[in-house]
């Protein structure tokens, strides 16, 4: 599996080794999970644990702009329901961590965005969907009010096309951010961020 | 010795859950209760109107659907095609008009269905949304089946419609009536059955018709308030005179009235759609249009219903391929205005009961 997991067999445990004091813990929890039904033990790395956890509930904020708000609410409404991939939505950026641009994003409106994103703690994510929050779309040429796209003023993970995107790109563009999350050295880039900080 | 207070400005919005898209509004408190509301738009100001100067009349059915109000893009684009064959003098077939009336209607439940899906949310009563989405959906299949798009068709031609309707799609349509009529009173039940959401609208954001009339609300805002005045009847367009359907009028002009009004209308959708299908005509789709068209010089104001209200494009034309000025009329930009009566004296809870049932559109509102 790409995460990274290792299960072991089920089944008669093998023959008792002797292990050292240290280990005696593990061996005692293998032996209790092995023996409960459709038990087993499973190896990972914390980094892979971390990131499948984070990648599974991806919260974004309930932020609408233009047309593409309505494709995104019928994503999380019944046909498409967005819960099943553990994303849902959030009223307030402190308690979200992805950003889902959905619409056409004016210059008045440009400085907002840019502070939601700074309100969401991070690691925060940004997924412009549609045309409009990608390049400014059908609103390119001729125009004095739209911003030619969002990446001018937050970083973009993940850019839907579409005018607008059906729910079905939508969920797409999630699980693309989704195997980019799990990829991630999350761990690794705190400790040397952590590390620099120390001096 | 008394203690002094003074009024706190609170900000809500551009981003908040309940605004329906990008609306600030500036509140004047006096500890809970509103003294003053003051809507600051343009957060969505698209300059549409202008970028149809520098459009062809043909292209220009595109960028009705995205850069007026996105729920209601067929209505849109009726409303703009309908002013250039006014302009050119275009006679469109008669099985084209019963193909507009249908998808006006259809696209008039959809966006209604929206509306109520997320007024419940609003008020707490979060099936609503499930249900209505549920039945949103499949109104978007049927478009899909015809036009190739859920919510930008650009299916209206200048002078007809851009396909036929395919096999068996009317049959399928009948089928999707006979379904969602009952639902309607489904929703009703769920709703008018809840004490918590008759004790959020009843009475609550009260406008006289009076004031209605005087800040130019129209559509269910303008008939909660008892302004019987539907476009559709009083200056029908395609082929509204030739269905019958009611005009749905309540006088108390409070959030529940808006609220009755919007699911009569809906009910009175499906009967209309159910004339056109039965009476609809053999024959072209399209009149025959150069796709360089070119309007005469003068000018042309249309009045449409759409599903906020009295929808307007006033178009003038130098006798060149592009439009020289299109201004549009939108509705919810007049219903937006009366919302700063209908709030004065409630509740910033009561903003959010009293805001969602006025059904606005920011992309309508800004342009």
């Amino acid at each position: 599996m790409s995460t990274g997991f290792v299960e072991t067999p089920t089944g008669t445990p093998a023959e008792p080794q002797p292990r050292r004091s240290q280990i005696a813990p593990i061996a005692q929890a293998v032996e209790i999970l092995d023996s409960l039904p459709g038990g087993g033990m499973i190896l990972t790395t914390v980094e892979a644990a971390l990131n499948w956890g984070r990648a599974s509930s991806l919260w974004p904020l309930t932020f609408g702009l233009a047309c593409c708000a309505i494709e995104m609410m019928a994503a999380f409404a019944s046909r498409f329901d967005l819960d099943r991939m553990g994303v849902i939505p959030r009223a307030t950026p402190r308690q979200a961590d992805l950003m889902i641009v959905a619409g056409r994003c004016t210059i008045k409106m440009a400085p907002i965005v840019r502070r939601l994103w700074e309100q969401m703690p991070e690691p925060r994510y940004v997924i412009s969907m549609g045309s409009c929050a990608t390049c400014g779309g059908p609103f390119y040429y001729d125009n004095y009010s739209i911003l030619k796209g969002i990446d001018q003023v937050v970083p973009v993970d993940v850019y839907v096309p579409g005018c607008p995107p059906r729910p079905e790109a939508l969920i797409e563009g999630i699980l693309k951010l989704q195997e980019q999350i799990k990829k991630e050295p999350f761990l690794r880039q705190q400790a040397a961020l952590s590390l620099r900080a120390r001096g | 010795m008394a203690l002094r207070t003074e009024e706190l400005m609170l900000n809500m919005g551009p981003q908040h859950p309940s605004t329906h898209g990008v609306l600030r509004l500036v509140l004047a408190l006096d500890g809970e209760n509103i003294v003053d509301v003051e809507p600051d738009i343009g957060y969505l100001h698209s300059s549409v109107e202008k970028m149809m100067e520098y459009r062809t009349y043909v292209q220009n059915v595109a960028l009705t659907d995205r850069g007026m109000d996105y729920l209601i893009a067929l209505q849109n684009e009726e409303a703009y095609c309908l002013a250039v064959e006014t302009l050119a003098g275009t006679q469109v077939p008669d099985r084209a008009r019963y193909i507009r009336v249908i998808f006006n209607e259809l696209n008039r439940l959809a966006s209604h269905l929206v509306w109520l899906g997320t007024w419940g949310i609003d008020l707490g009563a979060t099936t609503v949304f499930l249900w209505c989405f549920r039945e949103r959906e499949m109104i978007l299949d049927l478009f899909e089946k015809v036009t190739g798009g859920r919510l930008h068709h650009v299916y209206y031609r200048i002078g007809g419609v851009y396909a036929d309707l395919p096999e068996g799609w009317v049959e399928a349509c009948r089928g999707f009536l006979d379904y969602f009529l009952p639902r309607v009173d489904e929703y009703d039940a769920l709703l008018t059955a809840n004490p918590i959401f008759l004790a959020r609208t009843k009475g609550v954001g009260v406008i006289s018709r009076r004031d209605a009339v005087a800040m130019g609300a129209s559509g269910p805002v303008g008939r909660a308030s008892g302004i019987a005045t539907d476009v559709r009847k009083v200056a029908p367009y395609e082929a509204y005179d030739r269905l019958e359907f009611d005009v749905p009028v309540q006088t108390e002009g409070d959030c529940f009235a808006r609220y009755q009004v919007r699911l009569e209308e809906m009910k009175q959708s499906v009967r209309i759609i159910r004339q056109a299908l039965r009476d609809l005509p053999g024959g072209e789709i399209r009149a025959r249009v150069p796709m360089t068209m070119k309007a005469p010089r003068g000018e042309v104001y249309v009045r449409t219903e759409s599903s906020r209200g009295d929808l307007g494009v006033f178009l003038v034309s130098d006798g060149g391929e592009m439009p020289y000025r299109v201004k549009i009329r939108a509705p919810s930009f007049n219903n937006l205005y009366a919302l700063t009566e209908m709030m004065k004296g409630w509740k910033v809870a009561d903003v959010i009961a009293i805001l969602g049932s006025i059904d606005i559109v920011l992309s309508d509102v800004d342009r």
